[in-house]
């Protein structure tokens, strides 16, 4: 809403994480969340509460304490199992009316993504994407959002000054955690799912867990990537290996995906996945632009290609000349080694 | 059925500038290109038609020179298309665009889908769909790969998540946002190019769709952007390694070891 005096502002108080609930369990992200928040939290002089929205929930109460929260706000029903995004984002515009938090933050993940726009809509308010820096102004004490643009090659710094809550989503992998402190205590607070918010929008009929792709693009933090250097879908068998050597995750350019090799869901860059891994393996991708802007933000690139000369090559923090074919088994056996 | 697509012109890849007096994305003068992921959703469109009648309506919120994505649509087979253009809508962050959207859907009026692409490659924040969703009070499905049934009041579509997918019965009217996945779009033909030509695009002012002035704009925006900067430079140049197989992946371990990575 419009808040635009300080007195205003005043009525809004507390740090939000909206904790990213898959299958029932709490994603890393969420651990990930808390840990900024917690920051944010302290310079507020405020607490911390984390909003847990799905079936069985109630039980990750304690694992939130010990990640952070001061709270755990809670609304466990068996119709929030599935992604409706209706239901979920009107859960929490209620919610948001009812508490009136200062901020609020959700994983940049599909549903993270999906979701809060929905809300800061209703709420009126300013939402930033993606972030991957979060602080708060001493001088004025908003919230500080700072941003990749345009593939990465512009860093924004956003700031909502008149408006409250400020809800941003954040990039996996790029906050840290604070260390799992089981002797950590919070307070617990149920709310109920009301007649009407779920069910009226969608009803998810199915979902399906891709278990051979269970380490998602943008959790992982090794990816072993392939290209038109591969030369064959048969290729990206070889590549699972070196990836399950490290416990990574596949993934692809758009050349690869286009000729059929892997599919979509793989795909890094302009028109797949911007992805953070702290190891990104390029095997056979010359680097395009368009790929670039998907991984150049990985802490450590390595890059395998016949061709030293290509763009990924350049730009690698390790790159190595050579036939992909030959060093790819050689990296799993050295790796076996160790 | 009736069928808005939302498409964004966007600065060619790699030519990213920001004025540094409004620290927004300077649009002038550089070669602006269709929203790669628009193009899925004009294609996902104009297939629906195809298949069970009705009209596609091509949708940009952008400068005069806008029509050029919209004529672009039109050559693959949309029936007409609208610029929103207004100085007022200058400025919008994605609560305005997502509102003056709105509004323009309110008065193409008795539409039962919109289409939009997952995200546009310039902000790459994804929340204009979801938000257009939001202003009207409709159904949303984000990153649909596949719309596998089409009824009267409902739609099964097929959503993209990180870890696999889900299949949901969607209520009309609906927002989508599609990903690539979702077809392979055609080449306009000969035909499509002169009609798209030829095709006479009203222009839409702020008055026109009722827009409130106090939401649209820089006015009606809440988020500022108050600084834009080069990314931070990767660290030291590039280690070249080359030999046998065995020494490079030993280097590799090697490597990964030094930097505490394995």
């Amino acid at each position: 809403m419009l808040a635009n005096t300080a007195a205003l502002r005043a009525e809004y108080r507390n740090v939000w994480v909206l904790a990213e609930v898959l299958n029932g369990e709490v994603q890393k992200v969420t651990w990930e969340l808390l840990g900024a928040a917690r920051d944010l939290a302290d310079a507020r002089a405020c607490e911390l509460w984390c909003i847990l929205l799905g079936d069985g929930v109630s039980r990750a109460a304690q694992q939130v304490h010990s990640y952070g929260a001061d709270l755990a706000l809670i609304v466990d029903d068996p119709r929030l199992a599935r992604f409706d995004d209706e239901a979920e984002a009107a859960v929490l515009i209620r919610l948001v009316e009812r508490y009136r938090p200062e901020i609020l933050l959700a994983g940049a993940t599909t549903r993270g993504r999906a979701l809060v726009p929905r809300v800061a809509v209703k709420a009126e308010c300013g939402l930033t994407a993606d972030c991957t820096g979060l602080a708060i102004d001493p001088a004025t004490g908003d919230l500080l959002q700072t941003r990749p643009a345009f593939g990465g090659n512009i860093m924004a710094t956003i700031r909502c000054s008149q408006h409250r809550p400020q809800m941003a989503t954040v990039r996996p992998r790029v906050m840290a955690a604070r260390d799992y402190d089981p002797s950590r205590r919070g307070k617990i607070l149920a709310e109920s799912l009301l007649p009407g918010e779920a069910g009226s929008f969608k009803t998810v009929l199915e979902v399906f867990h891709d278990a051979d792709n269970a380490v998602n693009l943008s959790e992982a933090r090794f990816i072993v990537s392939g290209g038109r250097g591969l030369k064959d879908a048969e290729g990206f068998s070889l590549l699972k290996r070196l990836a399950d050597a490290l416990g990574g995750a596949v993934g692809a350019s758009r050349a690869a995906v286009d000729s059929g090799w892997i599919p979509y869901s793989h795909q890094v860059g302009q028109t797949g996945q911007t992805v953070q891994a702290q190891v990104y393996i390029a095997c056979g991708i010359s680097g395009q632009i368009q790929h670039l802007v998907g991984m150049q933000s990985c802490d450590y690139i390595v890059a395998i290609d016949k061709n030293p000369e290509t763009p990924l090559m350049k730009l690698a923090d390790l790159a190595v000349v050579g036939d992909l074919y030959e060093i790819v088994p050689a990296m799993i056996r050295a790796l076996a080694k160790t | 059925m009736k069928i808005v697509v939302c498409v964004k012109q966007v600065p060619g890849t790699s030519e990213a500038r920001i004025d540094p007096e409004t620290k927004r994305i300077v649009r002038e003068g550089i070669k602006a290109v269709i929203n790669p992921f628009d193009v899925y959703a004009v294609e996902e469109a104009v297939r629906i038609r195809e298949r069970i009648g009705g009209e596609v309506i091509a949708l940009s919120m952008g400068p005069a020179r806008a029509d050029v994505v919209l004529r672009e649509a039109i050559s693959v087979g949309a029936d007409r298309a609208i610029l929103l253009s207004d100085r007022a809508f200058g400025g919008s962050d994605t609560w305005a665009t997502s509102y003056a959207l709105a509004q323009a859907v309110r008065k193409i009026g008795d539409v039962d889908l919109v289409l939009c692409g997952k995200q546009a490659i310039d902000g790459d924040t994804a929340q204009v769909g979801p938000g257009l969703a939001s202003q009207l009070g409709w159904s949303q499905a984000t990153c649909v790969m596949a719309i596998p049934e089409i009824a009267q009041e409902s739609l099964v579509v097929k959503r993209m998540h990180e870890d696999g997918w889900d299949r949901c019965r969607v209520r009309l009217p609906a927002v989508l946002t599609v990903v690539k996945d979702i077809n392979q779009p055609r080449v306009p033909t000969l035909r499509g190019r002169l009609a798209a030509q030829k095709m006479i695009i009203p222009t839409w002012g702020a008055a026109d769709v009722g827009a409130e002035l106090g939401k649209i704009g820089l006015e009606g925006s809440p988020t500022r952007v108050v600084k834009t900067e080069p990314p931070p430079l990767r660290g030291k140049a590039t280690l070249k390694i080359e030999g046998s197989a065995a020494d490079c992946a030993e280097a590799f371990v090697r490597e990964l070891r030094l930097k505490g990575l394995v």
